[in-house]
């Protein structure tokens, strides 16, 4: 098993080189991990937090950033924020589609249509933004990943760390602040330690108190509201996340349980045969002897 | 070993009818079940058998993805995300790609390694090996290519980077970057066409394929001692010994395979392919995937003009060279040893090759400034002195260690 065991390490060892792909440029601060409940193998999203974070994207980051490639009546869909049927039909119906086969080229949403985009095209996105152009939310928690030095970013393959993106836009939330000594701001530009080359066009979205979530409990915090949407983006990115880690889980339990079984029938089938290879000091040896 | 009998024996009129005309069975029983393999195989021999399942899983894959997937700048990206979203277990097949080039790669580099280890370049296997070096290269065009599809920030940037690559070629150079590309820039047309192609070669690996293994066939398996097979008491065949070996080292092998499809898809990826590609914006860094890293540092290290040719042709030479220098291989390295374990000096610099190789890899994903300027230099001689200097001269001056006389007296010996 010594040789096995050799391959093993090998295996391990190769893919830790994969690394530094996933790195970011180094400078500025590094980005604080948060623990969210989607990480790890059993991880699965919080539909309360989801819910949350749906709501803060609703009411604050919507009226800049689309999210085209989600439809209404994914919001009601297993693995997701689960908001009830009757609930994502009152919302979609709430929004505007354009449809040239509708009278007068709108209609109301159905939960098959997907968020309607807030601006017609980038263009007219910039000429409102100031020059900047807000990106689309649809996949943006895997656009983003996070910078870590070396030999940090070697156990991610082994942790199977995939939440960078969350990590790194919460980081951004909460960023802000006045510029250091020396650095000019242009009109319309803002300091934030974690965007790379810190002036980012975007005004600070997020501040305590914002948004008002029903219920009792949850602290009504920039910090609260940047986690909640993270966790919503995470979500929107890779919405079939707890249906893939489950099935997962399925596969590499049958996988080591049938890796057991065919070990011993290997063995069994090889126990009369002798096969192991002599190092050169036995062959001296037995050429002496 | 070139005349392997095969006790296959018809049973029945149907049977004997078509083996008379055409001897499929026989065929097939010769060499997929009593073909004689040395009984002393290690571990590191199963990844040619892991190799070819890790070919049928991306064909396979891959063909299920090509039924959903649009080959066009302005929805490739979309189709991608709908493969993952919408399409029944398209997010677990487009996953199992994905993952499934890197661990092919790795499986791939572990296969070589095994063969630069234990000589199994040297006579009677030089096309085995000649053929085994053009998959590695067409493998590594296709997951170039296949990682273009998604039309990510990366898929085009590296794309316009890599292709630039052969404008160096003097006279064609330009010609040349206009076909690739199908144009002036890379756009619809070279998506389309690294499509196709990236749908085609797979087969033609396939078909390389076969004549690797008919290649391994004539000779027979190169073993841990390199010791030619003597008689039958030192093989066992294939079936059931080496299906069975095999079968269990692809399970394991799909251990941490299926970790990362399940658990981390996209950590062998870069974030910005997330990112739909824009011609207007480039990416900070423009980084390869992980198993072109070596020889994308190979193609940087050379910043210098030599005589005529300029640093960027000079980079190009360099790359290809060491490709093409494996071809070469058999002939550079004279020792009538196979195995690396019976060569003491060979094993040190062998090892230096293997880390050599790692700090390469390593060296491809960082940026070409400060001391990795001169570390990517240091490797890159050494990559090649290995081959030019060191395996040439070590052939001459190196005393081997006495050898087994056979398989199976060396496995009869008190080695355990």
């Amino acid at each position: 098993m010594f040789k096995f065991k050799t391959i093993l390490a090998a295996l391990v060892g190769a893919m830790a080189l994969v690394a530094p792909a996933t790195a970011a440029e180094p400078g500025g601060p590094l980005v604080p991990k948060q623990s969210w409940t989607f990480a790890g193998p059993f991880g699965t999203y919080d539909e309360n937090q989801l819910q949350r974070g749906f709501q803060v994207y609703r009411e604050v980051c919507a009226s800049c950033h689309g999210m085209r490639l989600i439809a209404f009546r994914n919001l009601s869909e297993p693995g997701g924020p689960r908001f009830s049927e009757a609930q994502v039909r009152a919302l979609a119906a709430e929004y505007q589609i354009v449809d040239p086969a509708a009278e007068g080229g709108v209609r109301p949403g159905v939960p098959a249509d997907r968020f309607p985009t807030p601006f017609a095209n980038e263009q007219e996105a910039r000429d409102a933004n100031g020059g900047a152009y807000p990106p689309d939310f649809s996949v943006i928690a895997k656009a983003r990943g996070i910078y870590e030095p070396f030999p940090n970013w070697a156990f991610n393959y082994f942790t199977g760390y995939s939440e960078g993106g969350p990590d790194y836009i919460h980081a951004l939330l909460m960023g802000y602040r006045e510029p250091p000594e020396g650095i000019e701001l242009q009109p319309g530009q803002y300091y934030n330690d974690y965007f790379p080359g810190h002036l980012i066009s975007m005004a600070p979205p997020l501040q305590d108190g914002l948004v008002t979530y029903e219920g009792e409990g949850v602290p009504e915090t920039l910090d609260q509201y940047a986690t909640d949407l993270s966790a919503f983006l995470m979500w929107t990115a890779e919405p079939h996340l707890v249906a893939r880690k489950e099935a997962g889980f399925r596969v590499i339990t049958f996988l080591i349980l049938f890796a057991g079984l065919l070990y011993f029938v290997k063995n069994k089938l090889w126990a009369n045969v002798k096969h192991r290879n002599p190092s050169p000091d036995d062959v001296e040896r037995d050429a002496r002897a | 070993m070139s005349s392997h009998e095969s006790n296959y024996s018809p049973t029945g009129p149907v049977e004997r009818w078509v083996d008379e005309r055409l001897p499929l069975v026989r065929f097939a029983k010769e060499h997929l079940m009593d073909f004689p393999t040395p009984k002393n195989l290690n571990y590191w021999w199963t990844f040619g058998a892991i190799l070819a399942i890790m070919l049928v899983v991306q064909i396979v894959t891959g063909i299920v993805l090509a039924m959903h997937y649009t080959p066009h700048i302005d929805l490739a990206f979309d189709s991608v995300e709908h493969i993952r979203r919408d399409v029944n277990g398209g997010r677990i097949i487009q996953a199992t790609h994905a993952v499934g080039a890197s661990m092919f790669f790795v499986a791939l580099y572990i296969h070589i390694f095994r063969g630069l280890y234990f000589g199994s370049y040297k006579a009677p296997r030089e096309i085995l090996w000649m053929l085994g070096v053009i998959i590695f290269i067409l493998v590594m065009a296709i997951a170039f290519m296949g990682y273009v599809l998604p039309w990510g920030q990366m898929s085009f940037w590296g794309a316009t980077v890599i292709t630039n690559i052969f404008s160096a070629v003097p006279v064609a150079g330009e010609p040349l970057l206009q076909l690739l590309r199908g144009g002036f820039a890379v756009d619809n047309p070279t998506l389309n066409r690294f499509f196709s192609l990236h749908y085609l070669l797979p087969f033609v690996v396939a078909a390389v394929v076969v004549l690797h293994i008919w290649a391994l066939h004539v000779p027979g398996n190169n073993n841990p001692i390199g010791v030619d097979v003597k008689s039958s008491r030192d093989t066992v065949p294939f079936h059931p010994y080496y299906t069975m070996k095999d079968l269990f080292a692809i399970v394991v092998f799909f251990i941490p395979f299926a970790w990362f499809v399940f658990f981390a898809p996209d950590i062998l990826g870069h974030p910005d392919n997330y990112i739909q590609a824009n011609a207007q914006i480039t990416p900070a860094h423009i980084v390869p995937e992980w198993y072109l890293l070596p020889f994308y540092t190979i193609l940087r290290a050379i910043d210098f003009n030599v005589l005529f040719i300029d640093s960027r042709l000079g980079g190009v030479i360099a790359m290809a060279g060491s490709l093409v220098i494996l071809f070469f291989l058999p002939w550079l390295d004279r020792s009538r040893v196979r195995s690396g374990t019976f060569r003491p000096m060979f094993k040190i610099f062998y090892w230096l090759f293997v880390v050599n190789f790692l700090v390469l890899t390593y060296l491809g994903a960082q940026p070409a400034e400060g001391i990795y300027v001169l570390l990517a230099k240091i490797s890159t001689a050494y990559y090649f002195a290995y081959f030019l200097i060191i395996l040439p001269l070590l052939s001459r001056i190196e005393t081997p260690r006495p050898l087994p006389a056979s398989i199976s007296e060396s496995v009869l010996g008190k080695a355990h």
